[in-house]
């Protein structure tokens, strides 16, 4: 929940560069694995609330942190965010659905539901990656 | 292969994938000379007032579809939770959407704390809801209700800001039942009285805006139970037709009658079993 201002965390926030950087492993356009470019695609957003969607919970995550740690002192945020990473590691094989369950406890979002339990739900999604590509690609020889 | 979702799993919530295609779309068609779809919208009339004992909440049930009306008696009138109810102006769908998200965010808070909920908590989840869609889920709210510190009215706008007041009225029919609440409320009324000025004031808005029509809803507030009524007053019955013009029988008088046998012979006989199993 966000129950932090906004106005003083500002600077924190996660600046606006670019939407999808399409560049591969050796720094030009990846064609085989991200299709085509265009220019436009990459400086506008095709929506005004894209940027700002993609980038929420970072953004709610660093305010909190940094709320946290003017309150509480270095050590707070630095135990969650331990936690917080911890919790990540605790994953399925790369192309089955995790329930992320105990970092979702950990942000409190374990009994709240928002637009991304209801809408597009990735449990309920009529495709299903390629198994072979997402390992290939999680353990970085793709 | 060829998409960044293919390496990656995907998540839930918005997908902005189509707004593109859909601006592209939209170029497309206005060059035609025609328009798009417009979003189902319930421009409205919505109003509350607080009086001694509680809240009370009134709706009109006209939806329209741009100049068309898509629904002639719809529920605006949303549950939140037992003793909290909100009437929602703007996009049909967002207000529904919205309203039962906050409904079930409030139930599972109640049960975290152990608590009833207050109205103050589900003003404070609407506004940071609508904040974060900067005002793109059209939802105009008007939340009223009863907990342990009294009965409290917000009103809520679609950019996400509150206002806490004794009496609100939104939508489009708005201005119509602000003027009849400015002239006749008065605090701590009796609750016959406050009914008949709620009434009074969506029936301002029903018959001086053309997006509000219909019945009138009404839903009463109180410590200790809620009085959904709905439909409180017909104010727009649609009329019974007085004549017909069908002709009875025998109107028309018969001069000959002739009648052909026609003789079909049977050609031919196939069966087809059903697999009725």
């Amino acid at each position: 929940m966000n129950t932090r201002g906004l106005r003083s965390q500002l600077k924190d926030s996660v600046p606006v560069t670019g939407l999808c950087p399409q560049a591969g492993p050796y720094g030009v356009q990846d064609s085989l694995r991200r299709g085509f470019s265009s220019v436009k695609n990459e400086l506008l957003p095709s929506h005004p609330l894209e940027l700002s969607e993609k980038n929420f919970q970072l953004n709610q995550d660093k305010m909190n942190f940094n709320t946290l740690r003017n309150i509480q002192g270095l050590h707070a945020p630095l135990k969650l965010q331990m936690e917080y990473r911890a919790a990540r590691q605790i994953q399925r094989l790369p192309f089955l659905p995790s329930s992320n369950l105990a970092l979702d406890t950990l942000r409190g979002a374990d009994d709240t539901i928002g637009f991304e339990d209801i809408l597009n739900d990735p449990i309920q999604s009529e495709m299903m990656g390629d198994p072979h590509i997402m390992t290939e690609y999680k353990l970085g020889v793709l | 292969m060829a998409t960044v979702s293919v390496c990656q799993y995907h998540r839930g919530g918005f997908s902005f994938e189509n707004c593109k295609r859909n601006a592209l779309l939209e170029a497309d068609i206005n060059k035609l000379g025609l328009s798009s779809p417009a979003a189902r919208k319930t421009g409205t009339t919505i109003c509350g007032l607080v009086y001694k004992d509680g809240v009370v909440l009134g709706a009109d049930t006209r939806a329209t579809e741009g100049m068309v009306v898509a629904d002639k008696n719809c529920s605006k009138i949303h549950y939140i939770s037992p003793n909290v109810y909100c009437c929602g102006a703007g996009t049909a769908a967002d207000t529904e959407m919205t309203t039962q998200i906050i409904s079930s965010n409030l139930e599972l808070h109640s049960l975290s704390t152990g608590r009833p909920p207050r109205v103050a908590t589900a003003n404070r989840m609407l506004k940071q809801m609508l904040f974060r869609y900067q005002g793109y889920i059209g939802a105009a709210l008007v939340l009223g209700g009863v907990d342990c510190n009294g009965p409290h009215l917000y009103s809520i706008y679609p950019h996400g800001s509150t206002d806490k007041l004794p009496y609100v009225t939104m939508g489009s029919g708005s201005l119509a039942a602000m003027a009849v609440f400015e002239d006749r409320y008065r605090p701590n009324m009796e609750e016959e009285e406050a009914k008949r000025l709620v009434r009074d004031a969506i029936a301002a808005g029903i018959f001086n805006d053309l997006g509000s029509g219909s019945n009138i809803d009404l839903c009463v507030i109180t410590k200790g139970k809620v009085d959904y009524l709905r439909p409180h007053d017909m104010a727009n019955k649609k009329g019974v037709r007085t004549g017909n013009y069908r002709y009875k029988h025998g109107t028309t008088g018969v001069l000959t009658k002739t009648v052909t046998p026609l003789n079909l012979e049977v050609v031919e006989e196939s069966v087809q079993t059903m697999d009725t199993s």
